[in-house]
């Protein structure tokens, strides 16, 4: 019995090391499936506080009078925002003052020549035209992503000018191929760009390039239960994870919030609609990089690019930054009718290379078919936050 | 019924926790008991509840029958029967049968005048069985969070439960249960392969004792842990296999929500590698 006794201690000890991980109860549990299947959110409430104080909304400015005179007509060289009143227009100008201009220079000169406004030579200038266009095209254009919340240029920047969470291809560690072979991105506490990996995981460090700027098939499961022809790999399955794990990091939930993990692969019956909205999400990101980032590469100076000389690019943390929907739900766009109108394609050098490259055409039109999913994921979105 | 010539020496009157002699009988080789009657009409009713389920469920497909606990908006009331309620009955069913049975186990050890290892040790399984069903469901404030009754459905269940936390085999208590679990069946294999080639000499030859037994390991991995040594060892590492396993479900939801493979950022945090 004396070993027994022991035994008891050893687990005492033990379960008070495991509970010093800093959670205790209440948590705050959520139920995504049939009962008993065990599809559930864990919720620290008091993690989620830390997270949700971490993602307010941005300031607001005044409605603006639309009724004006259009800025194209007063101001010279408006290219993106020609629907706009003067007032409209003013807002947004000041909005983006709010969001994107740098703590230190929270006025019009981090992007304007302060001589002449309709000067084009400042990057900031360039820049932020294209954004505006782009920001337009996720509100009118991805709503099968975004739904009726749409997106700010806060969305992402929340008040920098380089949002908080953007991505680089990673150049590795310089140990990538070693003596044994290739690590294929794996078992690399610490990658090149000096941060640690997908999720503290051993998963390949850099899911991105593949899925999110390039275009490699993400769903590698067999559609059999046994061995049928399907000749992808265990290396293939663990970069889909590394993408997988890297989206549960971004919108801090678990696999469950989209799939029954007993067929992951099933959409009807066994997958929530969620996974339907992350499934327009990632073809959303791919868009966004290809169409707008990639092309302003060479707009940017070097000290914005990335150790590859790469631009900065989006991935799904860039906007949802730990929550499983941005601001837990709140909309910002809503009040800014500005920011959703029509895309007016602008005319710049920038957008003729633009429309020369036109990689994610299909995509935007397989966007603009799908309809379903955006209801309930909305209201599912709201329960798990509220 | 004949008895078996050791028979005589364990079937010993009293010893009895409850009910003195009125239940102090056997069934053929069975000893009943107060809790053994309790165990069997316990078993009995959970099983006529599993059975009442699957026929006011929706298949009678062995594999696919289920009977699932309530949903989360219950909390820790009661449902109603067809909505996790029968679940409830259940559980409360299969939790007296087990702990009947250990207390008939220590009825036996007494009556043998041993120590209460074997009840202690089927306790580690019944501690696992009460913190999925129990503890834990408590601690996170619903029974929902309990497995359901089925051969598929708690398979589903535990995957699902697992993807909770993203990666469940970095869940360092479920690495020791793992490894716990696996040693015991290692130990089971090297033992009874002993054992049974000790006693089934080939042809012509006299049984084996335990000096041949312990040559053979000291002989094989240089270290032989002896014939009672080993059954306390075995005893060790199947109780730390159930105790284990109720520690990393424990764990799982209400003392960590994330997934298991963050856990580890003290490793990767340690200030020896800056």
């Amino acid at each position: 019995m004396k070993h027994l006794i022991r035994n008891g201690v050893a687990t005492l000890v033990a379960l008070g090391l495991l509970s010093g991980c800093g959670e205790r109860p209440p948590i705050d549990t959520q139920q995504l499936g049939y009962r008993g299947t065990g599809m559930e959110q864990n919720i620290n409430p008091r993690i989620m506080k830390t997270v949700m104080a971490a993602n307010q909304p941005g300031p607001i400015q005044p409605a603006a009078d639309g009724s004006g005179p259009l800025a194209s007509e007063v101001y010279q060289n408006v290219q993106v925002l020609k629907d706009l009143s003067v007032g409209e227009f003013t807002r947004v100008m000041l909005s983006m003052v709010d969001w994107v201009a740098p703590a230190d220079q929270k006025n019009c000169t981090y992007c304007h020549n302060a001589e002449n406004y309709a000067d084009e030579s400042m990057y900031q200038y360039q820049v932020a035209r294209r954004m505006l266009t782009m920001t337009r095209d996720i509100n009118s254009n991805w709503q099968a992503h975004v739904g009726q919340t749409g997106v700010t240029c806060h969305t992402c920047h929340r008040g920098q000018p380089v949002p908080p969470y953007v991505w680089f291809v990673d150049p590795g560690s310089g140990r990538e191929n070693a003596f044994v072979g290739t690590r294929a991105e794996q078992n690399s506490a610490v990658t090149g760009l000096g941060i640690t990996t997908i999720g503290h995981s051993s998963l390949p460090y850099d899911p991105y390039s593949p899925y999110l700027l390039g275009n490699l098939p993400i769903r590698v499961n067999g559609p059999t239960a046994l061995p049928t022809g399907n000749r992808s790999s265990i290396k293939q399955a663990e970069w889909t994870y590394a993408l997988m794990v890297h989206m549960s990091d971004s919108l801090g939930v678990n696999c469950t919030y989209c799939h029954n993990s007993r067929a992951f692969a099933e959409w009807d019956g066994e997958s929530r609609p969620q996974r339907t909205t992350a499934w327009h999400g990632i073809r959303m990101a791919r868009g966004l990089n290809n169409e707008y980032m990639v092309p302003l590469t060479g707009v940017f100076p070097e000290t914005r690019l990335g150790p590859t000389g790469d631009v900065a690019k989006v991935n799904c943390q860039t906007c949802h930054q730990g929550v499983n929907k941005p601001y837990g739900g709140v909309s910002m766009a809503k009040d800014y009718p500005e920011l959703q109108r029509e895309k007016v394609l602008p005319l710049g050098p920038v957008e003729a290379a633009v429309d020369a490259m036109a990689p994610t055409a299909d995509a935007a039109a397989e966007v603009s078919e799908a309809t379903s999913p955006m209801a309930s994921s909305t209201t599912a979105v709201g329960a798990a936050t509220g | 019924m004949a008895m078996l010539n050791f028979e005589r020496k364990y079937r010993v009157r009293g010893g009895t926790l409850v009910g003195g002699d009125l239940f102090d009988f056997w069934v053929g080789p069975f000893y009943v008991g107060f809790f053994g009657v309790v165990s069997a009409l316990a078993a009995v009713l959970g099983t006529l509840l599993l059975v009442y389920g699957a026929a006011i469920g929706p298949t009678w497909n062995l594999w696919q029958i289920s009977i699932a606990p309530p949903d989360l908006k219950y909390g820790l009331g009661l449902a109603p029967i067809a909505e996790g309620g029968l679940w409830q009955l259940v559980t409360i069913c299969a939790l007296v049968a087990f702990t009947s049975w250990a207390l008939r186990e220590v009825e036996i050890c007494r009556k043998l005048g041993m120590g209460f290892h074997v009840p202690v040790a089927f306790g580690s399984a019944i501690l696992a069985y009460a913190t999925l069903q129990v503890v834990r469901p408590m601690l996170l404030g619903a029974w929902g969070h309990a497995f359901p009754y089925g051969i598929y459905s708690h398979l589903d269940w535990v995957s699902n439960v697992a993807y909770q936390y993203l990666h469940f085999h970095y869940n360092p208590a479920h690495m020791i249960a793992v490894t716990f679990f696996f040693t015991t069946v290692l130990a089971l294999a090297l033992h009874g392969s002993l054992v049974l080639s000790a006693l089934n000499p080939p042809e012509g030859e006299i049984v084996k004792g335990s000096e041949h037994e312990n040559t053979f390991f000291r002989d094989n991995i240089g270290y032989s842990i002896g014939t009672l040594g080993i059954h306390r060892f075995g005893l060790l590492l199947a109780v730390n296999a159930g105790v284990w396993s109720a520690i990393c479900i424990v764990v799982s939801g209400p003392f960590w929500t994330r997934s298991w493979t963050d856990w580890w950022a003290w490793w990767l945090n340690m200030p020896i590698w800056n």
